[in-house]
């Protein structure tokens, strides 16, 4: 291993512009003559638009354009859509609401968009904003999912019955029914999966820009995949076709996924651009952030285990009720059915699996992925449930999971997964090693004796990365393909630019991908530079979720390099006077085997481009190759996490006292940032498990609508981890690689609830575990341990 | 619109601004010094930490027109020279960043510590003083490493 090469952990080339503020987010991003947009947001949660009144507003000073639903509409501008299509178990295709960018005639969630100003300055904007007057017929709103599919409820949309987009179901329900019937044992569980905001820490923002000389359009936003962005903006939305459709994703603050989404407010600036003849910018607050980005999780389900006389799993089936909000948001459908309910198999060798899901319509902000999106909603199930399942059965956790794992590969779950290759025991093991798992005993009555309560907690969690092939989501309902693409330009000097469809927002792909290219070509980092986020250089990509950058884009990376290995080797050939079939390519040299006769690799690069060797006819001049790389399979890692706590019982304190985390990525190209990816996913599990939740009233107001209310996790209220690996190379992609990105927040929350649940003595405890809910629990298990 | 004039590193620099204008937007918006970011609305994530008078705090918490004649150092002006700042140095060493949006106010914030606490800073004290800045990526496991190493490599 060279030190920049695969398996080195390089420090990151993009770190010198962060941390000496020449970062370029969109919000940095100032065009000449630009308006600032402001949005007239709805403060009800649900209600008719009897009239919009932006007289008085447009005489505010500054003010360039106040447009609403009737402009956008009279432009033609189509609505934002949902591209995964969902059918229920009868049949019928899910009931999609339409969702205008900016509202016509109803409003159905607060925040919903209402109507634009434009303005010289954003100060400008805002005080306009103040005086449009809005006309509401504030209707009743439902926030609560059985609320909302009863008899007489408020109705969201005309085209769904019972607020109901969907009854889905997967699995085999006779087979599963036919497992509990002749089960020795069965747990049942309720099981509330809270609502989280992702927040990033940078808030989304978009530049929209019109060069009327050349009719053509440039978006600069905060997204994760600016080529999706171009497709459905044009082919969807219809603002301009995509050649006269540029996206610039510049540096993103983070995503998680919120900023895979095709929004209102990015579609209303590009449009607006051209209306009032300006540049228009926006950039959410943080509070508009709450109410408007996307929201993550939100589930209820009841779930039930079924286990034989001698300790093993025969049956599972759940029923979930998913919480869409208010709109069908770009890919929501798919996280509680497809990225659900395919995983409730988890590590586990289970016959029998049945899940029925029900996609609910609440007047509440769209709910779509949020890192893990579905999977973590899955792990969470399982692992509480084979928790529970030990406890009750008096089987120690770590053996009720080992007795279940699945141990051969390739293995066909009941739902659709065919997970490739894995090893759960080694994970188990070593993860219980880190964690001094033996001596949890001993440490138990330590901190008895002091009068606290200490547990411990196990999540072996599963996820699958890297959605695709391509024709398999398509059949399953996805609008889009889910390969990757690459482009390797070498230039003649033997520099190499790597144009690539994926997107980093904080992943290190302008390392990771480097190194790559620097092992296989052997020349240096520094000789490597990656371009992504601009639909006009990067001709099509599918951009950055789902953990698939490594296991896609880097795959497409490679086979464009093998090409562009092949036509080196050619051009070597004529050079050195040899036939190509004789020419090796190692750290760099080509050299005619058998001889002392070599040249470097740039060398090649420039007898590519002089082209003084061979004619046009034998072989093209230049050295640039792309390619398009579509998987035969997802792909699975899986881990074990282990928590654990001591939790004070004056106070309700939960603090965790190690956390000991092995992860199965398969290959790994750079450690370094591997583990910084699992750090930030904990943290991530941690405060959904601890702290975070995102609560509305009945009214449907959100209450915690900024970082007073909402607890994000600090630095104070998390640990160290320790974080090993174990490999499996994946077989289904050439590097061997799985995908880490989003395995911290799927393994968090059962870990951390297992623990204190452990700790308690209790079977259940709600998240997020705020110290009062913890402190109550806790005053009950006390009674209950005096009383035995 | 009243002008207000401060020494923002090193240079002196001044603008007429509305008067509501904050001293984030007179750093972001006149003088064009991105660097320094804006995270919330409520002072709680520190994504927008500079340093008055060699003070930290949140710009976004305060209007430009109230720091006439002070000293201003974004994180524009922290390296020195042509070289970096240990702190800078140390979180890129320990890869205490990934988007690195909130990494300007960390790392604004983090110099501030040392400059109170001195060198030698453990684990503890670490996270508790890093309760005014959120981070989303890193689970603040990196920037604990790299502030304690940043505080020390500041002694040398």
């Amino acid at each position: 291993m060279s030190a920049t090469g695969i398996g080195a952990s390089v420090r990151r080339k993009e770190d010198l512009r962060f941390i000496t503020g020449r970062g370029q987010y969109t919000d940095d991003v100032n065009r000449p003559g630009q308006g600032y947009a402001f949005f007239v947001r709805s403060p009800h949660a649900h209600a008719n638009i009897r009239k919009i009144d932006s007289n008085a507003a447009a005489k505010m000073p500054g003010v360039l354009a106040i447009l609403t639903g009737d402009d956008i509409a009279a432009d033609k501008v189509g609505g934002l859509i949902c591209g995964w299509m969902i059918h229920s178990k009868d049949g019928s295709p899910m009931k999609a609401g339409a969702h205008p960018a900016l509202a016509q005639g109803k409003v159905r969630y607060v925040g919903d968009h209402v109507a634009v100003v434009i303005a010289e300055s954003l100060a400008e904007a805002r005080d306009a904003a103040e005086k449009v007057e809005v006309d509401y017929e504030v209707l009743p709103a439902v926030v609560d999912m059985n609320a909302a599919t009863k008899k007489g409820a408020p109705v969201i949309h005309d085209v769904a019955d019972n607020n109901t987009v969907y009854n889905w179901h997967l699995g085999d329900k006779a087979a599963t029914d036919a497992a509990f019937a002749k089960a020795k044992h069965v747990t049942k569980l309720d099981i509330v999966n809270n609502r989280l905001v992702p927040n990033p820490m940078e808030t989304r923002a978009a530049v929209g820009d019109y060069e009327p000389g050349t009719e053509s359009f440039t978006l600069y936003t905060t997204s994760q995949n600016p080529h999706v962005a171009r497709l459905v903006i044009s082919a969807f939305i219809g603002v301009a076709p995509e050649n006269k459709l540029r996206v610039i994703a510049p540096d993103v603050g983070g995503g998680f996924g919120s900023k895979i989404f095709i929004y209102a407010e990015e579609v209303v600036c590009v449009w607006a651009a051209k209306k009032v003849g300006r540049p228009v910018k926006w950039t959410a607050d943080r509070t508009e952030a709450f109410l408007c980005d996307a929201h993550g999780r939100d589930h209820l389900t009841h779930a039930e285990l079924a286990i034989d006389e001698s300790g093993r799993i025969t049956g599972l089936r759940v029923h979930t009720l998913a919480n869409l909000g208010a709109y069908l948001s770009t890919f929501s459908s798919s996280v509680p059915t497809y990225l659900y309910a395919p995983l409730l198999s988890g590590q586990y060798d289970i016959p029998a699996i049945y899940a029925e899901v029900d996609g609910i319509y609440t007047n509440t902000a769209p709910v779509d992925a949020y890192r893990g999106a579905g999977r973590p909603e899955a792990t969470y199930v399982v692992e509480r449930l084979v928790e529970v399942a030990a406890r009750e059965t008096h089987v120690d956790p770590a053996k009720f999971r080992q007795k279940n794992f699945i141990t051969k590969f390739p293995h066909q779950t009941p739902v659709i997964m065919a997970y490739d290759a894995g090893n759960y025991d080694a994970s188990l093991q070593k993860a219980m090693e880190m964690a001094d798992y033996k001596n949890i005993g001993k440490r138990k009555a330590e901190s008895e004796r002091h009068g606290k309560l200490r547990g411990i907690g196990i999540s072996a969690y599963i996820e699958a990365c890297g959605i695709a092939p391509s024709a398999a989501v398509g059949s399953l309902g996805a609008g889009v393909g889910l390969w990757e693409s690459a482009e390797v330009r070498v230039n003649p000097i033997g520099t190499v630019e790597i144009l690539t469809g994926s997107h980093s927002h904080g992943q290190g792909h302008e390392t990771t991908f480097a190194q790559l290219v620097s092992d296989r070509l052997g020349i240096p980092l520094d000789a490597v530079s990656i371009v992504h986020g601009d639909t006009d250089k990067v001709q099509m990509g599918m951009g950055t979720y789902g953990s698939r950058s490594g296991a896609v884009g880097m795959s497409a990376i490679v086979k464009a390099l093998e090409k562009i290995e092949a036509k080196a080797k050619k051009v070597a050939g004529f050079c050195m006077e040899a036939s190509e079939k004789d020419i090796e390519f190692k750290d760099g040299k080509f050299t005619v085997r058998g001889t002392d006769k070599s040249m470097d690799f740039g060398a090649v690069a420039l007898q590519a481009y002089i082209a003084h060797k061979f004619n046009g006819q034998e072989l093209e001049p230049g050295l640039k190759e792309s390619a398009f790389w579509d998987p035969t399979n997802f792909t699975f890692p899986a881990g074990v996490h282990i928590c654990e706590v001591e939790i004070d019982p004056e106070t309700g304190i939960t603090h965790i006292e190690r956390w000991s985390a092995v992860d199965d990525f398969g290959n790994v190209i750079n450690p370094m940032i591997v583990e910084g990816q699992v750090h930030g996913g904990i943290a991530q599990g941690i405060g959904q498990a601890m702290c975070e939740n995102a609560v509305y009233d009945a009214k449907g107001q959100l209450v915690t609508a900024s970082f007073m209310d909402y607890c994000m996790p600090r630095a104070d209220d998390l640990p160290s981890y320790q974080v090993g690996m174990t490999q499996t190379p994946c077989p289904s992609n050439p590097l061997g690689i799985k995908g880490c990105g989003e395995a911290g927040a799927i393994a968090a929350p059962p870990a951390l609830i297992n623990a204190i649940t452990d700790a308690l003595g209790t079977e259940n405890v709600p998240m997020p575990a705020t110290p009062q809910a913890v402190w109550r629990l806790a005053q009950k298990s006390i009674t209950r341990k005096a009383a035995q | 619109m009243p002008k207000v004039s401060m020494t923002v590193n090193g240079k002196a620099v001044s603008g007429n601004v509305d008067s509501r204008t904050l001293l984030v937007q007179f750093l972001r918006e006149t003088l064009r010094l991105t660097g320094t970011h804006v995270g919330c609305d409520t002072s709680q994530c520190g994504c927008c930490v500079v340093h008055v008078n060699g003070s930290a705090i949140k710009s976004c918490t305060t209007l430009a027109l109230s720091h006439e004649g002070s000293t201003v150092t974004t994180i524009e002006g922290l390296a020195q020279d042509g070289k970096l700042h240990p702190m800078q140095e140390a979180f890129r060493e320990n890869h205490g960043l990934q988007c690195g949006f909130c990494t300007p106010g960390m790392i604004m914030t983090a110099v501030d510590i040392v400059h109170r606490k001195g060198n030698k800073l453990d684990e503890q004290t670490i996270r508790h003083e890093l309760e005014g800045n959120i981070c989303r990526c890193t689970g603040y496991h990196n920037i604990v490493k790299a502030v304690a190493a940043g505080a020390e490599a500041m002694a040398k």
